[in-house]
């Protein structure tokens, strides 16, 4: 239910038809290929609903109609404010057209017009248009937004890579662990198996917050490498409130999603494979290639689904520690959901998010098989 | 010493193995296997052979003493380069891999042909019956089919010796003893040496030339099944292969082959064969098979005895007769069904056994 509703309101566009419901009828008879300006009746049917529209509503409209052209907001909301006067006063204008373009002479200018046009439908694409940087022009054509508003192909690129990094750490990383995790004596692996699941039992926000302490210009790390005469003073690494810091945070957090299937495959495995894999005269390279990591696949699959998965949706980590250019997909997201109050973007946005989920989803059942995976 | 290959083709010599630096697991272990020889361990948990052969494959080192293979010692070889197959507890096949892919496993590491690896593997499949099982994943076979599989890919890079470490033990009993004929049948063809471990007696008895009985980390005997059977040099082993009935005594008197002994309840004297016993005056356990008592009191006359039927076992091709002799109720003697056989629980019956059948062994 939720996803579905996320999925209307991604193309959604039928807040400014009820706004502005007559205006709208009298544009669409309006014939656009000209390039003029609408009939006198156009500009009247506008007039008298922004004189007689809610304000709550039509400040809703205003919001997705400077999507479509930035402009509108200030320009409709100008205008209403003249028109309340006028209505006030009682003054009925004889040519509303000519009183529109005198209260701004934007009303003069047919881009504004032919911006309109993109909400007639009740449905559009605008804001996946606008999750990939692109938007419309005046002819409906599809074009790259201006060069300062690209943010989210890079943003996407990025939570992209990130998540294949962390994807790839905590695999590194986590392999040796779990391998060690099923092959030490239970007293030992037990004592092991705490480290790893205190830390996944620490709230997130803790654990994000402690990485900054570590690892800040005057933090731990640096502190440490300072005095041991590894860094000069003012050779600081900045570690944090960048991409280097979301990494490294992301890959600690999300470690023990790896680490527990890939343990719990690996216990499995009998320990005479490796020795009969040796016996039959392979090397123990060759053995741990041939014999044990085919069947550490499964684990490995579902630790690197579990890890991806989580971390392209990564949201309160970079936003703490990844500064202004460790910022994933997440949290633009966030900042639309509760700052512009973008939510056909949002939405948007999250579908891709799911469609991009999906489509590895897909090449991962092609490549591996979903029966494959294992989770405990 | 090492000159005869053929009669050691593998030498244990003077062999200690402690995991924790205090406990001998296997204690001056001296064993030579001949060439072609099927040679199985037996012995309950925990008394070294598994560590044996675990030693011999080279998954374990000796903490003293060497093994010789073909008179060169090999304690310093790793185990992918001694050419020894093995078939484990629990067969280790690779599950990721058919069952072609499991037998071609060792050549290909081995970097033989792919033509020679194809043929080769096909042989080994047709040696165990399961040449339309190749593309096969070992979780697609029955119990019996993967034991098989694990012998073939043990056999199928031509080891020097193949070493079983219990391979019938998850298999149900009819198809164990299926399996053990089977495996015998293919030493016989092939001439392999075996070295074999088990716990099961009768899984020795049936497939061995030799039986090296193992307890505490010591051979207690290594012989033939017929002589370990009706020769056992010690109590362990007479009590370990086979029934045996137990009395205990002291001993009075002894010549050169026999001893005369007083049951220990004041049941009388006993004459028995001296096999390992002490002194006169000392203790001694007895051990007679039940299948070496007689009922009646014919015989030469010695070793006449009277027990009380406690309990009559019915078992087709023979009566399993359980007796009160001598103060020992768990006397049992096996009576051959020739139909003459009718006794009641309850009953007297005299019984007999010549004394070249009972054996003083030591307590």
């Amino acid at each position: 239910m939720p996803i579905g509703d996320m999925l209307l309101r991604s193309v959604d566009d039928g807040q400014i038809n009820t706004v502005f419901p007559r205006t709208f009828e009298e544009y669409k008879k309006w014939d656009r290929e000209k390039d003029e300006l609408p009939p006198e009746i156009v500009y009247r049917t506008l007039f008298e609903e922004l004189a007689t529209g809610e304000k709550i509503q039509v400040g809703r409209a205003l919001t997705r109609m400077n999507y479509s052209k930035s402009g509108w907001k200030s320009l409709i909301k100008k205008t209403s404010r003249e028109i309340k006067k006028m209505t006030k006063k009682g003054e009925i204008p004889e040519s509303y057209k000519d009183t529109l373009i005198q209260i701004n002479k934007d009303w003069g200018d047919p881009t504004f017009w032919y911006s309109m046009a993109q909400m007639l439908n009740t449905k559009t694409p605008i804001y996946y248009w606008n999750a990939i940087d692109r938007t419309y022009d005046q002819d409906q054509n599809v074009i790259m937004q201006d060069e300062k508003r690209r943010i989210y192909v890079q943003t996407w690129l990025k939570t992209l890579k990130v998540s294949v990094y962390v994807t790839f750490f905590c695999l590194i990383l986590g392999f040796p662990v779990a391998h060690l995790l099923a092959n030490l004596p239970l007293r030992y692996s037990n004592l092991l198996m705490i480290f790893v699941l205190l830390p996944f039992w620490t709230s997130l926000l803790v654990r994000t917050t402690a990485w900054i302490v570590m690892l800040q210009q005057k933090g731990v790390i640096n502190g440490v490498l300072v005095w041991l005469g590894i860094l000069s003073d003012d050779g600081r690494i900045q570690m944090v409130y960048n991409e280097t810091g979301t990494l490294i945070a992301m890959t600690q957090i999300l470690l023990p999603f790896m680490i527990l299937p890939l343990y719990s495959v690996m216990r499995v495995i009998p320990k005479s494979h490796m020795r009969a894999a040796q016996n039959l005269g392979a090397k123990p390279a060759t053995a741990f290639l041939r014999v044990y990591l085919p069947q550490t696949i499964p684990g490995m699959s579902a630790g690197g689904l579990l890890v991806f998965v989580l971390a392209i949706g990564y949201f309160i980590t970079p936003e703490l520690v990844g500064g202004k250019d460790g910022k994933l997909i997440g949290s633009w997201i966030a900042y639309h959901l509760k700052t512009t109050l973008n939510w056909g973007l949002c939405a948007a946005l999250g579908a891709i998010l799911l469609g991009v989920m999906l489509i590895f989803y897909w090449l991962y059942n092609k490549i591996v098989g979903i029966d494959n995976i294992k989770l405990g | 010493m090492n000159s005869n290959t053929d009669t050691s083709f593998v030498k244990f010599e003077k062999i200690d193995k402690s995991y924790d630096g205090e406990i001998l697991v296997v204690k001056n272990l001296n064993l030579d296997i001949a060439k072609g020889e099927f040679v199985t361990m037996l012995g309950p948990s925990g008394s070294g052979k598994t560590t044996t052969l675990m030693m011999l494959a080279g998954f374990e080192t000796p903490t003293n003493g060497e093994i010789f293979l073909a008179g060169n010692p090999i304690s310093k070889i790793p185990p992918y380069e001694r050419e020894i197959g093995m078939v484990f507890q629990n067969y280790a096949l690779f599950p990721h891999m058919t069952v072609q892919e499991n037998l071609s496993f060792p050549l290909e590491v081995r970097k033989i042909s792919k033509s020679d690896t194809k043929e080769k593997v096909q042989k080994a499949l047709d040696m165990v019956e399961l040449g339309e099982f190749g593309t096969r994943f070992p979780a697609q076979l029955s119990g019996g089919q993967q034991q098989r599989v694990a012998l073939a890919r043990a056999l199928v890079f031509e080891p020097r010796l193949v070493l079983m470490d219990e391979p019938l033990g998850a298999l149900d009993k009819n198809l164990r003893e299926q399996m053990q004929y089977e495996i015998k049948h293919i030493h016989d063809r092939i001439g392999i040496t075996v070295v074999y471990v088990t716990h099961d007696q009768s899984e020795a008895l049936t497939m061995s030339n030799r039986i090296a009985v193992f307890n505490d980390g010591v051979v207690q005997q290594l012989s033939t099944p017929d002589i370990l059977y009706e020769k056992p040099e010690n109590s362990f082993v007479a009590q370990f292969i086979g029934e045996n009935n137990r009395m205990t005594g002291t001993i009075k008197d002894m010549d050169d082959t026999y001893c005369n002994v007083e049951l220990d309840n004041g049941a009388g004297n006993v004459k028995a064969l001296k096999v390992n016993v002490g002194n006169s005056g000392e203790k001694t356990q007895l051990s007679v098979r039940p299948e070496r008592v007689s009922l009646g009191s014919e015989g030469d006359g010695t070793n006449i005895f009277t027990g009380q039927v406690e309990e009559l076992i019915y078992l087709g091709d023979h009566i399993r007769v359980r007796l009160d002799v001598c103060g020992n109720n768990e006397f049992i003697v096996k009576v051959p069904n020739e139909g003459s056989f009718d006794y009641k629980e309850g009953d007297s019956i005299k019984l007999n056994w010549n004394p070249d059948d009972i054996r003083a062994l030591d307590i």
